[in-house]
């Protein structure tokens, strides 16, 4: 079961004709889908398209009904392969995962379905994690589209154009025989906003039907010689099909008078930043109405070169708003003016920065450059000239923290590294890889464990170079999302393979975690529609890796560190694995809190658990926090003339993980840690025994207290 | 139309100074994103067009994160909103935390002309300010004095405790400081509504919004601050006759102290006096009128201000007694209960997390035997054998209690014990130190003092501490004689504070060896 559940939000779904959806992006683009008679649905989860694959799989029943099935697929690879039933078959498919790592991953499946060309509109949403907020490396779906030859939307960011968008890219994907890729970014994904909504559509033919009257066309097999016909097929034929179809019914968009000396050439998934530096120059009022003639590219690919050049007509220049680098649109246009012979000026990377995220002050600069120099005549005086200035502000650069992501309260993931850290200071500094996923943040502080990221799945393939061992082991980590999408074959089999001798350590914490919770293969939850409760360690022993330690609880701190140094020391040959597996605590406690709630209203017994420090036996060195990084260990400044430095202190938010109190022992820290469990309607023997025992306390401590002065009031 | 005409520069539709730009800054985890929903549901239902968007990302893992809203009265045609703050752009900043509004501040969010920022002066500690062995925490006041220039209103105070205090969490209490902050056209009456539609812990939510609200509608103002828990010293102990007779007896001894000795030399007698017991007390007036007695008004006592705080400190050494004493005593138990928030009906139950080694049983013994057994590798591994392994305690149990009660009830013997020694070995060596350079270096002298701050902790970091201490100390033997030795030795020290290992105290000592071998 996922971070956030949509069961709420999926009744949506069902709306009608005449109704009104409000809500968020992701939403709105499922709810597209099924306006528009899909047949399938798949993908893989990650930010910012996570959302998506959560509301599909709580959406099961309404997908049910209309006869559309729904696969949590096991990596990108497998989502766009999944497409494959679109070469053959009239159905509608569609398939999201995030960019651009997703689309690496899926790149293969791509390449192949884009060469096939297909019968049922084939769409991949691809959430584009690009700028503010992005977890991966920075680039650009869009060279895969150029490179494959598939089609590429980027709709404006409002919910009414995203949803035609879906619409729209079923219907030139089927118009063009190719795959369609709708690009959405981040913030597009979480926006909110309204549109009205048609009745749900059951696909013509589902996909169960389609078992029952198999089709094969020879034609479409990526083989010689038929690849190298579709290669002539997709310039000849697809392509100018599609361009027919983007023109005729207007996918891309102008807006603002027609006649003018400059003009704007922009993504659609920049049109509300445009609009916003416009509005600010006084050119464009509040509902968009600009002064400036823009040219909206909803279709990001191919360029369409007669309606290109049909909007600069009798302009002197144009500026190109793209997102990005290398600058493809850019290139792409210049081109065609080349070509064409065009005199019109075009302007993009140097206004506008060739890297990195479009801001508001970005493209305000960015716009407000452009006009200056190519029709100063039309902005304001206070823009050409400004008169008012910002006051100085004192540099608070140096004082504000950065706040790297890190583990969550509780998380079972950092003792694992704790245990790491104490191992090293036992046999020294390591070689260390990572994958991705949640262990991932132990390379910042306070871990500073691991050095790379290669790929889901691949962080024990990034070390092969050391599969041959040496004085030391090389270490590697990885998750279990990353386990079942790439790392079995990619990693764990390479290693197997290969007789490494090095150590990975899998972080099994019963979710696809980093990425919103969803279950995967080994999950221990019970899932109606999946296979869940398959044992990472079976998989590791079925794969032939003779070494596998299962530790089952990863808060016990000394056991994980022993047997961290028993994998770095141990005559074995061959790989080394361990399964260090305990549930999520963000899940985990989203699950039992409410229950224990209940419990406890009902009178039964419960032990509620919670650490605490004490604070005059805490010396402030805070060795703990360097070992741990727990948000809810934090430090507090005493009122005490005597102390220079704040004491540690845990707040409200513990959940009771024990890490603190297993690594305070495990590293010998000190004494000040101590677990509290409060224990909610005790039985009648537990009342019984323990006011015996408070009553011999207390009097030894009544006895000893009169020995002293007493300075607790003082 | 012309083009000349066209070209004619237009005033800004005066329609865009009615959309409301409002960006909600928080840590992940605060609940930015239910806040959101309710300013949406608000806006709404209030007839007007309203869009948020949000950067989540791996954000949502206690980094930090921003919601972006905007809203404007509903025509028939629907605005084109951002979906990002631009920087000089934004209405209204809330910031869940101190250095978050921080960050707002830095990122242009905040601005005179137009900006209220409406923030939470509690803190939530970064990583990089938690992991720093000395002192790491940033400073809010350099950040509130940034936000009295940034914002055009201002609306501070702690709404972090406002929710804790109405069983609440935070996204409530700043709901409730937007609305008392009255930026927004809407009634206080459709904020609660907005609450109540949301559907979870309303009940809360609304206290917690209501006290908030008073209070941002009373431009409350409050310092910015750091979480404290009041330690009182200056009030008098409680006890026997006999032995209140004898503290009155120390006091009166510090009769004549300067003032600024006192203040500080009062909760440091506290201080042994509890570790110990009277007699030891006035031990320490001894040591800290020796130094008094060679200390000068001129200089306000510095050092013997310094030394009083320090010589406290040395002589309430963490040993196995006294975790064990401060462990077992009545009024903890109390405390702890009421920090868990445990209902009257229920029980706590108490696990300590002890793992003695073999240097804290040597260390117990008599000194002379201890001292055996430590230079005895053989022996040290026996009792490493025997003692050295995580122990849990349950103390709310008598087994467990009674044995930790009587380790706590050693302190008659501890003079005895190895522990001691050392530690007035060191203390002994130590104010030496001291007093061998007051005479030509006074800042100095006070420097060496001040240096008794680089040993804390336990076991290892214990060991650490030491060896920091000890290279410090050293390094003023090389500095000694120079104009600048106290500012450098005070430097040393910070650079020791800095990091764990020491490698920042390495470059220190390297530049002093540098120029002082010129």
């Amino acid at each position: 079961m996922a971070e956030r559940s949509f069961k709420a939000e999926v009744e949506h779904l069902r709306l009608g004709s005449g109704d009104t959806f409000t809500g968020e992006g992701i939403l709105a683009i499922t709810k597209a889908l099924l306006e528009c008679g899909v047949g399938y649905v798949g993908g893989y989860q990650g930010a910012p398209i996570s959302h998506l694959m959560d509301v599909l799989s709580d959406a099961q029943e309404v997908l049910g009904e209309l006869g559309v099935r729904f696969e949590a697929s096991a990596s990108e690879a497998a989502a766009a392969a999944m497409l494959a039933a679109s070469v053959h078959y009239p159905i509608r498919g569609a398939v999201t995962f995030k960019g651009s790592v997703g689309v690496n991953v899926a790149s293969d499946a791509l390449a192949n379905l884009s060469s096939s060309g297909i019968t049922g509109g084939a769409l991949i949403i691809v959430g584009e994690d690009y700028g503010e907020g992005s977890s991966i490396m920075q680039e650009r779906s869009h060279a895969f589209a150029m490179k494959s030859q598939f089609w590429l939307l980027d709709p404006r960011p409002n919910l009414p154009s995203i949803v035609k968008s879906v619409e729209q890219g079923f219907e030139l994907s089927e118009a063009s025989n190719t795959p369609v890729m709708l690009m959405v970014r981040i913030r597009s994904c979480h926006v909110t906003g309204s549109f009205d909504t048609r009745d749900n559509v059951r696909p013509p033919l589902t996909v169960r039907d389609a078992l029952s009257e198999p089709r094969r066309d020879f034609a479409r097999v990526v083989l010689p010689p038929m690849s190298f016909a579709h290669e002539q097929d997709k310039i000849k034929t697809r392509w100018p099909a599609a361009e027919k179809f983007i023109v005729e019914n207007k996918l891309n968009e102008q807006f603002g008078p027609a006649e003018f000396p400059v003009g704007i050439v922009l993504q659609g998934g920049m049109y509300n930043s445009v609009i916003r530096a416009l509005q600010r120059l006084g050119l464009a009022d509040i509902h968009g109405n600009t002064d400036v003639p823009l040219y909206v590219l909803n279709v990001t690919y191919p360029l369409v070169q007669d309606e290109f050049l049909a909007f600069c007509e009798g302009k002197d220049s144009v500026l190109v708003v793209e997102e990005g680098q290398p600058e493809f649109i850019e290139q792409g246009l210049s081109t065609i003016l080349y070509r064409a012979g065009s005199p019109v000026l075009i302007h993009g990377k140097g206004l506008l920065p060739m890297a990195g995220e479009y801001t508001g002050q970005v493209m305000l600069d960015g716009i407000a450059g452009f006009l200056k120099q190519a029709a100063p005549e039309i902005l304001p005086g206070r823009v050409v000239a400004p008169n008012y200035e910002m006051p100085t502000m004192p540099d608070i650069s140096k004082t504000v923290p950065i706040r790297p992501p890190s583990f969550c309260t509780g998380c079972p993931e950092r003792p694992i590294f704790a245990a790491m850290k104490l191992v090293e200071q036992e046999l020294g500094e390591h070689q260390i890889t990572g994958d991705i996923g949640c262990h991932l943040f132990a390379c910042l502080p306070p871990f500073e464990i691991g050095g790379s990221t290669m790929g889901y799945g691949l962080g024990p393939a990034s070390n092969a170079a050391f599969d041959g061992g040496g004085e030391k082991r090389a270490v590697s980590f990885i998750g279990d999302g990353g386990f079942w999408h790439n790392g079995l074959s990619s990693s764990i089999g390479n290693m197997v393979f290969n007789k490494s001798d090095s150590v990975a350590v899998v972080v099994d914490n019963y979710y696809s975690a980093a990425t919103g919770g969803q279950d995967i293969l080994s999950s221990r939850a019970d899932n109606a529609t999946k296979a869940t409760n398959n044992p990472i360690s079976n998989a590791l022993k079925g794969v032939g890796v003779n070494w596998v330690r299962q530790v089952d609880r990863t808060y016990d701190v000394t056991k994980m560190r022993d047997v961290m140094r028993e994998a770095l020391t141990t005559d074995h040959d061959g790989p080394k694995v361990i399964v260090a597996s305990s549930e999520c605590m963000l899940n985990r406690q989203r699950r039992e809190k409410p229950l224990r709630n209940m419990a406890v209203n009902e009178g039964r017994r419960v032990e509620v658990p919670r650490f605490g420090v004490d604070e005059d036996v805490c010396t402030g060195d805070h060795a703990c926090i360097r070992l741990s990084g727990c948000p809810s260990l934090s430090l507090k400044k005493l009122d005490d003339p005597l102390r220079d430095d704040p004491v540690a202190s845990i707040d409200q938010s513990c959940v009771g993980c024990g890490n603190c109190g297993e690594v305070a022992d495990a590293a010998v820290l000190c004494p000040s840690f101590y677990r509290a469990d409060v224990v909610h309607n005790p039985g009648g023997f537990e009342r019984w025994r323990a006011k015996m025992g408070q009553r011999l306390i207390g009097w030894l401590q009544t006895r000893r207290a009169g020995t002293r002065l007493d300075f607790s009031g003082a | 139309m012309a083009v000349e005409e066209q070209l004619a520069p237009r005033a800004p539709d005066p329609q865009l100074g009615g959309i409301i730009k409002l960006a909600v800054m928080a840590v992940g985890g605060q609940g930015g994103g239910v806040l959101t929903n309710w300013i949406e549901s608000l806006a709404r239902a209030e007839g007007y067009a309203c869009q948020a968007t949000s950067v989540a990302g791996v954000a949502q893992r206690t980094g930090a994160t921003i919601y972006y809203i905007e809203m404007a009265p509903a025509g028939d045609a629907a605005p084109v909103f951002s979906l990002a703050p631009a920087a000089g752009d934004v209405d209204v900043l809330v910031a869940a935390e101190m250095m978050e509004a921080g960050r707002g501040i830095m990122r242009g969010f905040v601005t005179p002309d137009r900006t209220t920022l409406i923030a939470s002066t509690h803190r939530a500690l970064a990583i990089s300010e938690k992991t720093t062995p000395g002192d790491g925490v940033a400073s809010s006041d350099e950040v509130r004095a940034a936000a009295e220039i940034a914002a055009s209103r201002l609306i501070l105070f702690n709404m972090e405790r406002v929710a804790l205090e109405n069983g609440s969490v935070i996204s409530a209490s700043l709901f409730g400081a937007l609305a008392g902050s009255d930026v927004l056209p809407f009634p206080r009456t459709a904020f609660e509504e907005a609450i109540r539609t949301g559907g979870r812990g309303v009940e809360a939510s609304l206290r917690a919004f209501g006290a908030a609200f008073e209070r941002a509608a009373s431009e409350a103002i409050e310092p910015a601050e750091t979480e404290m828990a009041l330690v009182r010293h200056e009030a008098e102990p409680s006890g026997s006759g006999k032995l209140m007779a004898s503290w009155q007896a120390m006091v009166f001894r510090m009769a004549d102290w300067p003032e600024t000795v006192r203040e500080i030399a009062i909760p440091g007698l506290h201080k042994v006096v509890d570790f110990q017991d009277i007699a030891y007390g006035a031990e320490y007036l001894n040591r800290v009128s020796d130094v008094l007695a060679r200390d000068t008004a001129d200089k306000d006592h510095r050092l013997t201000r310094e030394a009083a705080k320090y010589i406290a400190n040395a002589m309430a050494y963490d040993d196995v007694i006294r975790v064990a004493d401060l462990k077992t005593r009545s009024k903890r138990f109390a405390r702890i209960r009421s920090e868990m928030g445990a209902p009257e009906d229920s029980l706590v139950q108490l696990t300590e997390f002890m793992h003695p080694r073999a240097e804290e049983i040597a260390g117990m013994l008599p000194a002379g035997i201890g001292r055996k057994v430590e230079a005895s590798r053989r022996w040290m591994a026996r009792f490493d054998h025997w003692f050295n392994k995580g122990r849990r305690l349950r103390t709310d149990r008598t087994w467990s209690f009674v044995m930790l009660y009587g380790v706590g009830g050693l302190r008659g013997y501890r003079r005895r014990t190895l522990r001691h020694a050392v530690e007035k070995e060191h203390l002994d060596r130590w104010l030496e130190t001291v007093l061998s350079y007051l005479s030509s270096d006074y800042d100095l002298a006070v420097e060496v003092v001040r240096c008794r701050r680089l040993v804390k902790g336990y076991s290892n970091t214990h060991a650490r501490g030491l060896s920091k201490f000890d290279r410090v100390v050293d390094a003023a033997k090389l500095l000694a004689g120079r104009d600048d030795a106290a500012e450098w030795l005070e430097r040393l020290r910070e650079a020791a504070l800095q990091d764990e290992k020491g490698e920042a105290l390495d470059g220190a000592i390297k530049t002093v060896q540098s120029f002082v071998g010129d």
